[in-house]
């Protein structure tokens, strides 16, 4: 029987979870009001906003070129941290700290640094090319790949470390070849963590803004780079209203998850 | 054995593509820091004797001590109904950690500056409700700054403390009621004690985070309460000397390597004992 927090230690957590919640219930309101500045609907509710973002180019390229970035970075990341945490598990070389050290380097250091970094790399990149360079969503993307690529091999690495080296070493017995024991026995077995993997690279990409804010100026405007703009000078309640409909899929998508766990944990076969 | 397996070709891609993209660019911020706008250490001089950039990393030091306590303290609180609670408390607070570390931190920035700023909604509430005559100013401050950026880090708190708060055995507590002992004192003197090594991992985690943080101050801080990340982005970006915000940078990346050198420290022993 375990004991459970007092009434005291209760109430001081829920105020802590109400702090949680109310930045993000506040944006409610404010993403209906009929002005063009940051205030409550009095009385007045107006959905002018929300057809703001429908109507301005801004947002619509915005969120187009977010989810392109997203899906491109997401996949190269993956991909190479998938080789890279197969590599480490199949070989378990002698300076293995070094290695994770050199793969987590972007995902530990100060975000700033880590800017300051790409927008020399990109920057440098611009001398020989404008494909791949500063303010081009090409470099974006292979910055974002930089920054969301040490997730993909923390949660990659976990999902190794509860395989069963066995089942490897039998394959491997049995006269199975590197690319045949990695195709048709530890992948299988690590296709969750592959997914997620994807899916937490994806979501890190398309909310990035610390890196987005060095390598960007006009031309590859991210969704979170055109929040940024409304939110420096004069705070544009567009923004409210892309916040709205970024908190209502995230609230949908994580109590789906929570329920669907729950189903499969109450059911089990 | 063969000199270098085949399956060590795997581990080259990744390793690579940092040391092209990361590690070298990082000596380009290097050479950047002693070498603009004239070659020797004269910009790392300037960092730490120039009073503006000393009062930056003193408000810095500051706020990231501040911001730190508040945090660990509020997830500790939150956290031990997260993992001691009834099954339906549990969901519930699960919720409410999740939910706010999913969403963008643009978003999380602008739902504070809904709430606090002077046409905000607790002004507004204020005012309407006559207790106040007068907006509160509590953004564009380094109020808003440490509300913002405790807001940011509970839930990456949350994460190390729960992990130690499931480790605490539950006959030791039990132990500890059945010999006298007060619920109060069995918190304070054997939950709270055995749970230190998560507490000093989250507060490490959460003032590395804090110190190399710039999105939260600079919206919430409005360019009045510089920190030291911001710093660098206005010294990049808005009155040029590249020098100095690379030398900055530098000095940031030593700070954390050595808090990260000591997180590691301390986190080993924990883990083999």
């Amino acid at each position: 029987m375990m004991t459970r927090p007092g009434r005291l230690a209760t109430s001081l957590a829920a105020l802590v979870a109400v702090f949680l919640l109310m930045p993000l219930i506040a944006v409610i309101p404010v993403s209906f009001t009929p002005n063009r500045y940051l205030s409550l609907p009095d009385g007045d509710w107006s959905l002018r906003h929300y057809r703001a973002l429908l109507e301005n180019p801004g947002w619509v390229k915005g969120f187009g070129l977010s989810v392109g970035i997203g899906v491109i970075s997401a996949t190269l990341a993956t991909s190479l941290a998938l080789l890279f945490s197969l590599g480490i598990w199949i070989l378990r070389p002698r300076f293995t700290g070094l290695l994770m050290g050199i793969a987590l380097l972007p995902m530990v250091a100060p975000p700033v640094v880590s800017a300051l970094t790409l927008y020399f790399f990109l920057i440098t990149l611009s001398k020989f090319n404008d494909r791949i360079a500063y303010d081009t969503w090409a470099g974006v993307a292979l910055a974002h790949s930089v920054m969301i690529a040490p997730y993909a091999v923390v949660l990659i690495t976990v999902a190794l470390a509860q395989v069963d080296r066995r089942l490897d070493l039998a394959a491997r017995g049995m006269g199975a070849g590197l690319m045949r024991r990695i195709h048709s026995v530890i992948l299988p077995n690590i296709r969750f963590g592959v997914s997620s993997a994807l899916l937490l690279t994806f979501v890190l990409s398309w909310e990035e803004i610390g890196v987005t804010l060095f390598i960007t100026s006009v031309n590859a405007v991210t969704l979170p780079r055109m929040m940024w703009m409304g939110l420096r000078d004069n705070i544009d309640p567009a923004i409210a209203a892309i916040s709205v409909i970024l908190i209502v899929v995230v609230f949908v998508v994580i109590s789906g998850k929570t329920l669907w766990q729950r189903r499969t944990i109450a059911q089990p076969k | 054995m063969p000199a270098v397996p085949r399956s060590a070709l795997l581990l080259l891609p990744l390793l690579g593509f940092m040391v092209l993209t990361y590690l070298v660019p990082f000596l380009g911020i290097l050479r950047w820091s002693v070498t603009l706008p004239e070659p020797g250490f004269g910009q790392y001089q300037t960092a730490l004797t120039d009073p503006l950039v000393l009062a930056v990393f003193l408000r810095t030091f500051r706020t990231c001590a501040v911001v730190t306590l508040v945090t660990v303290v509020a997830s500790y609180m939150i956290t031990l109904l997260w993992v001691r609670g009834t099954p339906m408390q549990r969901l519930v607070v699960e919720f409410c950690i999740l939910i706010p570390f999913w969403i963008s931190v643009l978003t999380r920035a602008f739902g504070w500056l809904a709430l606090l700023s002077t046409k905000g909604i607790i002004n507004t509430w204020l005012q309407t409700t006559g207790i106040l005559s007068e907006p509160l100013t509590m953004v564009r401050n380094e109020f808003g700054v440490i509300v913002g950026m405790v807001h940011f880090l509970i839930p990456f708190a949350a994460f190390p403390l729960a992990s130690a708060m499931r480790t605490v055995d539950e006959r030791v507590l039990l132990a500890a009621r059945g010999m006298g002992a007060s619920r109060a004192r069995v918190f304070t003197q054997v939950f709270v004690p055995m749970t230190a090594p998560g507490v000093l991992g989250a507060a490490l985690v959460v003032f590395v985070f804090a110190l190399g943080f710039f999105v939260t101050p600079a919206i919430l801080g409005g360019g009045r309460s510089v920190m030291a990340a911001e710093l660098v982005y206005l010294r990049i970006f808005q009155s040029p000397n590249w020098g100095l915000g690379a030398a900055i940078s530098v000095i940031l990346m030593l700070g954390v390597g050595g808090l990260l050198a000591l997180l590691m420290r301390q986190v080993r022993p924990a883990g083999t004992r």
